[in-house]
């Protein structure tokens, strides 16, 4: 569903992605991890056409993201913060979302179940400069799961939600996972990682140090829990990727 | 484009710094025209106020507004919608808003108090002159990703333009002083937006004469058809040139 192929990114001298290929598949639930300023965010934003890849295709649905912005309706994508417009109301972002969205003469069903479940109905007309972080984030989780996407990309999904709706959303991922969608999370939350993913990707400096089956890392590490996989994977980088 | 346009206007509109900006530009046009017995007298009173505060007004909001909403233009670029639709719905949101404030402003008491050919001048050249500003700021936005350079590079475009420029102007007629220059001084008005839009409404008050020898010559050129058009193309050329350098930035750019 999603390749990338040689992808190379630098700001000026500074090198963020070297030569990154992989590809995913539909119902794959992939966690996207690597130290601070390891290229996670380049990478989705590089997949998301907001950053332009020095060199290197990437193809969603076997097709050229340069070529066509419509791929981007396949997407659902979640910032790490959400910041809208001070003076609108939810509800006319919502509009907005859903006149840009459904303009191309693709009438898909609205998938209203975080809108209810977030209770996001009652707050309707507020403006969204007046609202909380936390609840920003249910705003733009709310967006991305709204058009029933194939893919979802959903950066730090779970920071700064209160527990309870931190549950919703992750039932919600997993709901989403099962029906066949690829969803690709990154997050500091090793635990939420280990009850949402499948597949581990593993990013330091720029390079893609790993990409393996969740199930497959435990075996080869003999560990069992994600922290331990991953402080293993630090100190024996150079074992793994030779 | 349409309807993102319509939500960029939604939030600029109840935005409290459009709302006392109409403000204080219809306090302004309504004092000056109250208190003038003449009506062109009012005009020539709002024409360099405008000349200023339009200018500074349109770059500062077009700077302030565009870095703010920087994150959600990031949330449209994800979206299936062009780099070229999420800019030029934000050049053309912010432009109606601070036009629309503008017409409430002088437009209305201009037509209501003056309502002659040097008034509609002046309007038309206060709307001309806050989209030359805006794409001007836009430009200056594109050019950085740091809020305040960008700011800085916006502020200093404006005091090129309303202060600097006609220092450095007069500095080459004086230093030229012994040539014939009055083609000259013609050119260097067009290369500034604000004098251009100056001398167009100063033309039409038929105050010439205090300009000397080059006011005839500017008389004779600003007020026939042709001068008139040449300027306006002018003006829009200077709309335009910016919009067009910032609109590429803006479509290869990394956000």
């Amino acid at each position: 569903m999603i390749s990338f192929e040689n992808v190379n990114k630098s700001f000026g001298r500074l090198q963020v992605l070297k030569d990154i290929s992989f590809e995913l598949e539909a119902g794959q639930s992939v966690a996207l991890i690597g130290p601070n300023g390891s290229g996670k965010t380049t990478l989705i934003k590089t997949l998301l056409g907001m950053n332009v890849p020095t060199s290197g295709n990437i193809r969603v649905k076997g097709l050229d993201i340069r070529s066509d912005y419509q791929y981007r309706a396949h997407i659902g994508y979640m910032p790490q913060i959400g910041n809208y417009p001070k003076n609108l109301k939810i509800s006319q972002l919502i509009e907005m979302m859903r006149d840009i969205r459904q303009k191309k003469g693709m009438i898909q069903k609205t998938d209203e179940e975080l809108i209810d479940l977030f209770r996001l109905r009652e707050i309707y007309d507020k403006p969204l400069g007046t609202l909380s972080g936390g609840t920003r984030q249910k705003v733009s989780a709310t967006l991305a799961f709204l058009f029933n996407p194939e893919i979802l990309i959903l950066d730090e999904p779970t920071a700064g939600l209160d527990p309870l709706s931190s549950e919703i959303l992750k039932e919600k991922i997993l709901e989403e996972s099962l029906k066949g969608k690829l969803i690709i999370i990154t997050s500091h939350i090793l635990s939420d990682l280990e009850e949402l993913t499948s597949h581990i990707m593993y990013l330091e400096e720029g390079r893609l140090q790993l990409f393996k089956k969740m199930s497959e890392i435990k075996a080869e590490t003999g560990e069992n829990r994600l922290a331990r996989i991953i402080a293993h994977l630090m100190s024996k980088k150079e074992m793994i990727t030779s | 484009m349409n309807k993102v346009i319509k939500y960029v206007i939604y939030d600029i509109v109840r935005n409290r710094f459009v709302l006392s900006y109409t403000l204080l530009l219809l306090f302004t046009s309504l004092a000056f025209y109250g208190f003038g017995s003449e009506g062109n007298k009012g005009v020539l009173s709002l024409l360099n106020i405008i000349l200023m505060v339009v200018p500074l007004v349109s770059i500062v909001f077009t700077t302030i507004q565009f870095y703010n909403s920087y994150e959600f233009l990031e949330l449209l670029s994800a979206q299936p919608i062009s780099r070229g639709t999420i800019f030029l719905s934000q050049f053309w949101g912010i432009n109606l808003s601070l036009c629309l404030a503008f017409f409430i402003g002088v437009g209305i008491p201009t037509w209501i108090y003056d309502g002659t050919g040097a008034g509609a001048t002046l309007v038309l050249c206060g709307l001309l002159l806050s989209l030359v500003f805006v794409s001007l700021a836009l430009f200056a936005c594109t050019l950085t990703r740091d809020r305040a350079k960008g700011i800085g590079i916006a502020l200093g475009l404006w005091f090129y333009f309303c202060l600097l420029y006609d220092g450095l102007a007069l500095t080459v007629l004086m230093m030229f002083s012994d040539y014939p220059l009055d083609k000259v001084s013609l050119a260097l008005t067009a290369l500034n937006p604000v004098d251009l839009a100056r001398i167009l409404i100063l033309m039409k008050l038929d105050i010439s004469a205090l300009l000397g020898i080059t006011g005839a010559i500017f008389q004779k050129f600003f007020t026939s058809e042709k001068g008139m058009i040449i300027s306006i193309l002018l003006l829009l050329f200077w709309i335009m040139l910016p919009l067009l350098k910032a609109y590429r930035t803006f479509l290869k750019k990394d956000l």
